[in-house]
């Protein structure tokens, strides 16, 4: 019995899901926010797993994301060139919005431990003033009698030239073997002091942290007899041996919301959908993630919050600020407003009985008869529907002259519109139209809402999978090995130096590959992707550029290029020079594929699925509508909505006219 | 026929903001030059066709154009005859409707179903429009001709043709042109975009439900605007700002302002400012109305923009005043520059009034500085710009932050690893302005200082910039923020600006420097209620000095750098005795 074990702990709950032949064990267990270790031993015990039989565990953790947004990190010490320690203070010059100008900001770093060393390089690589090696011994060990738990090298251009930034690390480490010391370009060789810095930060704030719980948990489950492969979710959607995870830290961050999508690559590619929009919307904010030719679309310029970029490749989620507890008004201007604010998690909507007093999305949906009132999850005292029929009423039907059915419809209505421009926003930056996609609907939220979602962007197809609550955790178990690099060249095509770039892409293969052999997980093979980000000269907008097919020659790039823009903007630009900016290339570890037809069961008709009917309001009235337990609905079933589909942890709302099928894998597909 | 129920009022509201949104995010990523696509200094919009009032504007525009471009929009309806679909008319004139001639604005009538409904717009700020200093932001100018290249609405495009002989008189008078063709094919793009989304939206809801809609929609952004007003005591509210000269005569100008607050409307009165001046530092009326939407919008940011918005808010056209400019009058400096002290006596004379929403001064100037040569080693001619932050006013909620946007931008800055692989230039220094944070009970946010060396050649420096004279003004007993300074050290011989913050044609060659220190914001409220052991941490953190920590705040540190509490109070008594508010 070989179970590969993936465990994803999240906000409220920690999930479990365990795949061998022919079996799937599924735990939920509340997360524990003080050491999330125990929430994890405590969903393998739930699930009844005897380590003993476990090849692998891979673990998603917000331990580091949590870590910097609430500022639980390390004390870190900065070591940068002479004349620069403020640029990691002073930012790009920002405010947090556009309007209003009162901000908060705390850099990573206080003033007071961030030292300078002489030394300058400039931009084309060369020495401008030499290293003081001296000066840099010297401002480790203040920093270091200072109490540091990590200190940072961050030097001017180190992208192009990292001699210096390397001898000084060098120097630190040689001077205090068992701490913790980044070097900017070690971990993002790409131009731009202030993102690099940061980034680096970042690094070596959380490198204490996620330092000592890998330790802790790798100890308890040793205590427990586990001797296989611990793994570690990264934001690129791969994973990373647990051995090596600390000293990139940095690619843990966001790798809750990348293993969501990561699981909804596979499962929609297995089930003929290559490309996807994933939509997961859970209680506070939704994400949004794009899949193309079943590849998460990665980004590397995250803004975790306000000022604090990270700048390592990942999968690419946008957050919007719309979920099930947000809350509708009646603004200034009269007009029905639906979030941003929200009842989150405590007190939470109405209908969770929890002290809630405004009305949020959740409420409305149990109003309309989309929710089932005696299934919700996390609910504190139950809550008679009546009452949030009343708070409705009041609050919004009274004030905009709607009954209380027309007033919840109108909350679910403006919600689903302001969702659905924040998705078309999130794909038209990419440059595409949401049309050409399927929508795959996940979270605790997301298949209420999918169809709605779907008919207002004129997707024709929404994809709802087995299991939509587990899906991050679901993401641990299929996801491979997966390093970045990325190197930036900055030259016009006309003045590249082809050698020179296929030697750096090289470089970076033989650096993945040697990674990759010091995890010593199996693998079936390695796949390697490169992409080029490049631009016309003068511009500051870059365009990622696939280099599977193509020669990387300057010809080559260029007709890439070329076609790559005019993809994009239907702009020709002849006249113009394109630039080579950087080289990015991910190094793939292919682990052992996992069954997936086997995440949920099965009845033997439609009619023996069936829980009964309820009236819910579809488009202006009530419709009296069947109710099917999920997990009973034969493989290969076909229906016309409408329909609801109930399960544990989620609740599928299917409109009237839309025609379901289940898939051979238990995937729920909605033709709009 | 109309069918306006509540819902569908707010999606088409939402739908027209996500046309702006759309074509403000095409017009980013496809623009060239990176005063537009780094800095965002550009905006998209949808306005009336016969009023040209703003219908909506995208939410990711620069806040100085919030209203401007219906001034523009309004000057071509005036003027456009035989209007045809495809057709898009260019104009920079700042006297009708415009701000300086860097602020290039496209309008395109948009036709549905054959027939004219609304009118699309946009403005990016071109890198360079000719006239005498590269970028066009020149400091001694007396007439606006000197300023650059000024273009009446013209149809740029012809029922979709790009108009070539147009183009080749524009592009034969500003600097490297070869590059404004990206930037000018992006512009249009945005509006073709915006096009095919309105278009998208009319064909669902129809015409007359989204004329209704609009309708509906300006009355009650006016009616929010209202309310947000009524919570200002009635009354008559003064504040004044300082422009430190107009770059040609070394006097000060004033802003005087008045507002006359009754009920749910405001009056602006700013006739007693001083009269127009020699140099480019005189506002357009269109740019002095959109400051004070501006400022407004700054102090209840919830309020969307549209015609309705301003409605309550009159501005008594300041005749006489350097805010009310006529052509000849240069007003390359009005906004960037006055623009930010206009708003900043709106905020002086608001403070009072609500404290609890308001803030102490912000740094206020873009710093524009424009460094112009040919780099020997690459044979090419190059034009460098900086434009930088300052700290921000102290507030109830806090401290002001450090090295934040001017006020009227959203634009980040460009990297020094950017510029110097760009510029034969080599960066010294990027640090905090220590001690320019103004002194209160929370102090200003920092500006910070920035020294470039010229590596290569010889180059001319050009600068507008402002607080060089007058610190940004602290708020209910806080001292000012730091000053902006400027020392150019040539052959080691250092130079000073004579008007401190404005100068031109600064010659220099590698080897000489260029050092900037840029303001810090406002202090709030008494320096003395301030926490001392926040004192103490900022003095550890060497935002000030022991001896600043003493004066400006009447705090007393051990030599270990604790609070000397019993030294603290009798130097916080001193203070008060002296009746000095740090």
């Amino acid at each position: 019995m070989a179970l590969v074990v993936g465990i994803d702990v999240g906000g409220t709950f920690t999930d479990l899901i365990a795949v061998g032949e022919g079996e799937t064990r599924l735990a939920k267990v509340p997360t524990t926010v003080e050491n999330q270790a125990f929430g994890v031993l405590a969903a393998i015990e739930a699930a009844g797993i005897a380590l003993a039989d476990v090849t692998a565990i891979v673990h998603g953790t917000t331990a580091t994301t949590n870590a910097l947004l609430e500022r639980k990190i390390a004390k870190v010490g900065l070591i940068t060139t002479k004349g620069f320690r403020d640029v990691l203070e002073l930012g790009r010059r920002t405010r947090p919005k556009p309007y209003g100008l009162i901000g908060h900001f705390e850099p990573l770093i206080p003033r007071e431990l961030r030292l300078e060393a002489d030394e300058r390089v400039d931009a084309d690589g060369e020495v401008v003033c030499p290293l003081d090696e001296a000066g840099v011994a010297t401002a480790a060990d203040t920093l270091i009698a200072a109490g540091c738990e990590a200190i940072v090298i961050h030097f001017l251009h180190s992208y192009r030239n990292p001699a210096h930034e390397a001898r000084a690390a060098a120097i630190v480490r040689t001077r205090w073997p068992a701490g913790h010391v980044t070097a900017g370009h070690e971990i993002l060789s790409e131009y731009r002091e202030y993102e690099r810095g940061v980034t680096a930060a970042v690094n070596a704030a959380i490198q204490p942290v996620l330092h000592r719980y890998i330790d802790r948990l790798r100890g308890e489950l040793a205590a427990r007899g586990f001797t296989r492969d611990l793994l570690v979710m990264q934001g690129n959607g791969g994973t990373v041996a647990a051995g090596i995870v600390t000293e990139t830290a940095v690619n843990t961050v966001m790798s809750g919301p990348a293993s969501g999508v990561m699981a909804a690559s596979r499962v929609a590619e297995a089930a003929g959908f290559p490309n996807v929009i994933t939509y997961d919307m859970g209680g506070t904010s939704s994400d949004v993630g794009l899949i193309l030719g079943g590849l998460p679309s990665l980004s590397a310029e995250l803004e975790l919050e306000y000022a604090m970029p990270i700048h390592v490749p990942m999968v690419d989620v946008h957050t919007i600020g719309a979920g099930g507890g947000s809350i509708a008004f009646r603004n200034e201007a009269g007009l029905l407003q639906v979030g941003p604010e929200s009842a989150g998690a405590a007190p939470g909507p109405i209908a969770y009985g929890r002290g809630g007093t405004r009305p949020t999305i959740t409420d409305a949906n149990l109003v309309l008869g989309r929710l089932n009132p005696t299934g919700l999850l996390a609910v504190g005292k139950p809550v008679p529907v009546e009452h949030v029929r009343g708070i409705i009423e009041a609050e919004v039907g009274k004030p905009l002259g709607l009954d209380v059915e027309a007033a919840a419809a109108a909350i679910l209505r403006i919600a689903n519109d302001r969702m659905a421009g924040a998705i078309r926003m999130v794909s038209l930056a990419k440059g595409h139209d949401p049309r050409d996609f399927a929508l795959f609907a996940f979270g605790g939220a997301g298949p209420l809402h999918a169809v709605a979602l779907a008919r207002e962007l004129g997707i024709p197809k929404v994809l709802i999978p087995a299991r939509p609550g587990i899906t991050n955790a679901l993401g641990c178990i299929v996801a491979d090995l997966r390093h970045d690099f990325v190197r930036t060249l900055n030259r016009p095509l006309p003045s590249l130096d082809e050698a020179e770039a296929r030697g750096i892409m090289d470089a970076q293969v033989a650096e993945g590959r040697a990674l990759i052999a010091r995890e010593g997980v199996p693998i079936e093979g390695i796949r390697v992707v490169h992409r080029a980000d490049m631009q016309f000269q003068g511009q500051s907008h870059m365009l990622s550029v696939d280099l599977a097919d193509i020669a990387l020659t300057r010809e080559g790039l260029s007709e890439a290029f070329a076609a790559a823009y005019w993809r994009r903007f239907e702009v020709e630009l002849a006249e113009l020079r394109p630039v080579l900016v950087n080289l990015h290339t991910a190094v793939i570890g292919i682990r052992p594929p996992v069954a997936l037809d086997r995440l949920i069961g099965e009845g033997d008709s439609i009619e023996g699925a069936s829980t009964g009917r309820r009236a819910v309001w579809f488009d202006g009235g009530f419709v009296d509508t069947p109710v099917y337990a999920r997990e009973k609905l034969p493989r290969g079933a076909r229906f016309e909505g409408p329909a609801i589909l109930e399960q544990l942890d989620a609740t599928t709302v299917v409109e009237p006219g839309n025609q379901v099928e289940i898939d051979r894998f238990g995937n729920l597909i909605v033709t709009v | 026929m109309s069918n306006l129920d509540p819902v569908t009022l707010v999606v088409i509201k939402n739908g027209l903001q996500q046309v702006c949104n759309e074509m403000d995010l095409a017009f980013c990523r496809a623009a060239f030059s990176p005063v537009i696509s780094e800095a965002m200094d550009r905006s998209d919009g949808i306005y009336h066709r016969d009023s040209g009032d703003l219908i909506a504007q995208g939410d990711l525009g620069l806040p100085i154009f919030v209203g401007t471009m219906q001034f523009s929009t309004q000057a071509v309806i005036a003027r456009a005859k035989d209007i045809r679909p495809g057709d898009v008319f260019i104009v920079n004139d700042p006297y009708l409707g415009g701000t300086h001639l860097m602020d290039v604005r496209f309008v395109k009538p948009f036709f549905y179903q054959g027939k004219l409904f609304a009118w699309l717009a946009n403005t990016g700020h071109w890198p360079d429009i000719g006239g005498m200093v590269p970028g066009g932001f020149s400091a001694n100018a007396t007439e606006v001709e000197q300023e650059g290249l000024r273009l009446p609405p013209v149809k740029l495009y012809k029922e979709g043709r790009l108009d070539e002989e147009i183009l080749s008189i524009i592009l034969s008078n500003i600097r490297i042109a070869d590059q404004r063709i990206g930037d000018i094919k992006a512009q249009a793009a945005a509006l073709s975009i915006g096009e095919k989304r309105l278009t998208a939206l009319i064909d669902r809801y129809g015409p007359g439900t989204v004329d209704a809609a609009v309708a509906e929609l300006r009355a009650r952004a006016s009616q929010q605007m209202r309310a947000k007003i009524a919570t200002i005591p009635d009354g008559t509210w003064v504040g004044e700002a300082f422009v430190d000269s107009d770059g040609v005569v070394d006097e000060p100008l004033r802003i005087a302002l008045s507002i006359e607050k009754r009920g749910e409307e405001m009056t602006f009165d700013l006739s007693g400012s001083s009269p127009p001046c020699q140099g480019p530092m005189n506002s357009v009326i269109a740019t002095t109305r959109s400051s004070i939407y501006l400022a407004i919008k700054h102090i209840f940011p919830e309020v969307p923009i549209n015609a309705g918005t301003f409605e309550p808010l009159h501005v008594i056209d300041p005749k006489g005043t350097f805010l009310y400019a006529e052509y000849p009058r240069p007003v390359s400096g009005c906004a960037a520059e006055v623009s930010q002290r206009i708003a900043e006596a709106v905020f002086a004379a608001l403070t009072p009034a609500l404290p609890d929403k308001l803030f102490a001064a912000p740094a206020g100037t873009s710093g524009n500085l424009a460094l112009g040569g040919v780099d020997p080693a690459r044979g090419r001619a190059y034009v460098m710009y900086v434009i930088s932050g300052g700290g921000y006013g102290g507030s109830m909620a806090g401290d002001g932050i450090s090295n934040g946007c001017s006020t009227i931008g959203i634009s980040k800055t460009t990297p020094i690893e950017v510029m110097e692989q760009y510029y034969p230039v080599l960066f010294d220094e990027v640090s905090l302005n220590e001690g320019s944070g103004g002194a209160g009970k929370t102090r200003g946010g920092f500006g910070l200082n920035y020294a470039i060396t010229l590596r290569r050649g010889e180059a001319r420096a050009s600068m507008v910039m402002d607080h060089g004279r007058f610190g940004p003004q602290g708020a209910l007993g806080g001292g000012d923020g730091g000053l902006n300074r400027v020392h150019v050290t040539r052959d080691g011989v250092s130079y000073t600006p004579p008007h401190l913050s404005k100068d031109q044609d600064i010659r220099i060659k590698a080897g000489d420097r260029i050092r900037v220190s840029t303001p810090g914001g406002g202090g709030f409220g008494d320096p003395r209620l301030r926490e001392a052991a926040l004192v103490a941490r900022d003095v550890a953190r060497g935002y000030y000095t022991p001896a600043e920590a003493a004066a400006r705040f009447g705090v007393v540190l051990t030599a270990l750098g604790e609070v000397d509490q019993a030294a603290t109070s009798a130097a916080r008594d001193r203070l008060a005795a002296a009746g000095k508010p740090a």
